[in-house]
């Protein structure tokens, strides 16, 4: 289990703007009648969409109203799953993965590379106030080690340089090309595929 | 090495691209009809005679699984679920199906549902894989849009819907009971079994629950034939399997192979080696972090599948192969699964919920050389007290790596830690003996 603590600076107010309401409608549908409880998850992705990026408490309770169900289980909910961010986090949130199969190839040059360039403590703000990153637990994408998430996009294949020049796009306010950083298809074993090469030359 | 002929995901590496032409080129979607025209009974047969066993860790038969749905749908109706909640560290293949090949998914998804007579199918995706969930909508609106989903799917006469469902970060959600309380909008807590989800699942109705990968190979095992699919690999342990090897290996890589390949073999071909060659291999973890290593001694012999990793007490788990060479540290590598475990502990069962952190915290301080003589046996106490003493299998999941190491660099562990126990055996003072040592002698 992990410590997780609701921000201290909270806003009075939240609820959902248009066209928010009309994806927290359309996947409400999804789910049998009566069971609309089942669609928290989404709905907190929605509110943490519109709220850049992190949950405030109003907004587990605007949602709490809005599927008809106790706040607390909300708030169960936004405290359990470790994607909700209860306080706030930089417009570009970096998540470096150091778990185990990283970790070996060497996934603190990246969490190096986020000390340099963002800040000097995980879930701090950079200077300019954009960035901010975190150690996250195993991302899935072990082959491609070491790696890091940056808000939906996986960067894989990573060195220390190569993150750097990642952040330094980011800080010019450019979206860097996500996947592999040396240039290989996917997940493929790199200069050294023996299956499937027909269709590889076709 | 398999044949080319004989993988069943041509896509793996998306050279030909993931949309629905290009997949019907590979095969999918192929006259759907034909094969549900054949009957509920003839597909869990053939999947049956196939012995798939299920990809996602446990290696449950799956024909057996879909058998135990109700013949009959009753006044509840039955749900397919399936997991794509993939967060085992070492395994990344499930990514690769999503969004690569998400049509064999969801044309399986489809004979699935026709098979344990399921409507509406869930598809559980962790909630990093936002991008991998995405492909997959896509798939999934072109599937509807050529009427291969919704009212009718593909001229079968059975109607489908599927959703996705995402996951917000939580490994322990990988657990099916887990998993249908995130469904259903609470904390992913799992439940007790029984009653099993075959039974009473997602809101309290039938439900089967099957991973990703053992779903998506179903239409290509009907198409070919059980018998097909059953000639490769050995008895009980058949077919292909997607390994994921990581680590310290010069090029590492996902790879469609048989069953029982040498594990030699995947990574002297396939990853290009170990870094610093076979000779600078230390262990290897063979199927995700849950399970226990394996010493560089027994790997030269090694074969990859369900029983013969048993014998050596691993297991084949999800197959994603970690090689941790000899530049590594075995015991620091352990402490970081170890804060993972204590990391994604749901917090339910007491044992699980602390016996975590206390794995994590004496790896640590073994990993440094601060730990006394005696913590060495009270580590793998700890571990015996957490394995087989919780609701959900997370408790082995946790302690199992913890014994590995314990099992095979116990040596390396007690050279590095030496220091005087705290409380010296001589003193009995049971008050300042943890209490579990107490019946103990010479505690």
């Amino acid at each position: 289990m992990n410590l997780r603590r609701p921000s201290k600076n909270q806003p009075e107010v939240f609820e959902f703007n248009t066209s928010s309401l009309e994806e927290a409608n359309k996947i409400v549908s999804k789910y049998p009648k009566g069971k609309q409880q089942s669609a928290v998850m989404a709905l907190l992705y929605i509110a943490q969409k519109q709220n850049e990026n992190w949950i405030p408490l109003v907004a587990m309770k605007y949602i709490a109203k809005f599927l008809d169900m106790p706040y607390i289980k909300v708030y169960e909910v936004a405290t359990f799953y470790t994607m909700y961010n209860l306080a706030p986090v930089g417009k570009y949130f970096v998540q470096v993965c150091t778990t185990t199969p990283c970790m070996i190839r060497g996934a603190n040059q990246l969490v190096e590379a986020c000390k340099e360039k963002i800040s000097e403590n995980e879930n701090q703000l950079s200077t300019d106030k954009n960035c901010s990153w975190m150690e996250v637990e195993c991302l899935g994408a072990c082959v491609n080690a070491p790696m890091m998430q940056i808000n939906d996009d996986y960067y894989e294949d990573l060195d220390k340089e190569k993150t750097l020049e990642i952040f330094d796009k980011i800080s010019k306010g450019e979206t860097p090309k996500p996947g592999s950083y040396r240039g290989r298809l996917n997940t493929e074993p790199e200069n050294n595929r023996k299956t499937l090469m027909d269709i590889k030359n076709a | 090495m398999l044949k080319d002929q004989d993988r069943i995901f041509k896509n793996l590496y998306n050279d030909m691209g993931s949309d629905v032409a290009a997949a019907q080129t590979r095969g999918d979607w192929v006259k759907t009809s034909d094969l549900t025209a054949k009957g509920r009974d003839w597909i869990i047969n053939e999947i049956k005679d196939s012995q798939l066993r299920g990809r996602g860790g446990a290696g449950f038969p799956t024909g057996l699984k879909w058998s135990f749905a109700p013949k009959e749908v009753g006044s509840r109706p039955h749900y397919l679920v399936i997991n794509a909640d993939e967060s085992e560290p070492g395994t990344c293949k499930d990514r690769d199906i999503l969004r690569f090949e998400p049509h064999k998914l969801i044309e399986g998804c489809l004979i699935a549902s026709y098979a344990v007579q399921a409507h509406v199918c869930y598809i559980y995706i962790r909630g990093e894989y936002f991008i991998e969930g995405q492909k997959l909508q896509t798939a999934i609106d072109e599937a509807y849009a050529k009427k291969l989903l919704g009212k009718d799917a593909a001229g079968t006469g059975w109607d489908l819907d599927i959703y996705i469902h995402y996951g917000a970060g939580a490994y322990i959600c990988g657990e099916e009971t887990a998993l249908l309380e995130s469904i259903e909008g609470k904390k992913g807590q799992p439940r007790l079994k029984p009653p099993f989800p075959a039974l009473i699942g997602l809101y309290g109705c039938p439900t089967i629950i099957n991973n990703v990968e053992t779903i998506a190979v179903v239409p290509t095992i009907l198409r070919r034939g059980g018998k097909w699919f059953s000639s490769l690999g050995r008895e009980k342990n058949t077919g292909t399997k997607i390994f994921c090897i990581s680590g310290n290996v010069n090029n590492p890589c996902n790879v469609e192979e048989e069953m029982n390949i040498p594990l030699k073999e995947l990574i002297e071909v396939h990853a290009g080696g170990v870094i610093g060659g076979w000779e600078n291999l230390q262990a290897v973890i063979p199927g995700g972090s849950s399970m226990p290593l394996i010493p560089k001694e027994k790997c030269e012999t090694l074969t990859m599948d369900f029983d013969s990793l048993m014998a050596e007490k691993s297991g084949l788990g999800t197959a994603g192969i970690v090689v941790i060479n000899k530049d590594q540290d075995i015991i620091k590598c352990m402490a970081r699964i170890a804060r993972f475990y204590k990391h994604e502990s749901c917090g339910q069962c007491t044992p699980c919920r602390e016996g975590s952190g206390w794995m994590w915290r004496m790896l640590e301080r073994m990993a440094k050389g601060d730990a006394t003589k005696d913590e060495v046996e009270m580590l793998g106490d700890v571990t015996n007290q957490i394995a087989g003493h919780t609701i959900c299998a997370f408790g082995e999941g946790s302690s199992w790596p913890v014994q590995g190491l314990l099992r095979h660099f116990k040596k390396e562990i007690e050279e590095r830690n030496n220091l005087d126990p705290i409380v010296q055996k001589k003193n009995n003072i049971p008050y300042l003996v943890d209490q579990h040592l107490l019946d103990k002698k010479n505690a």
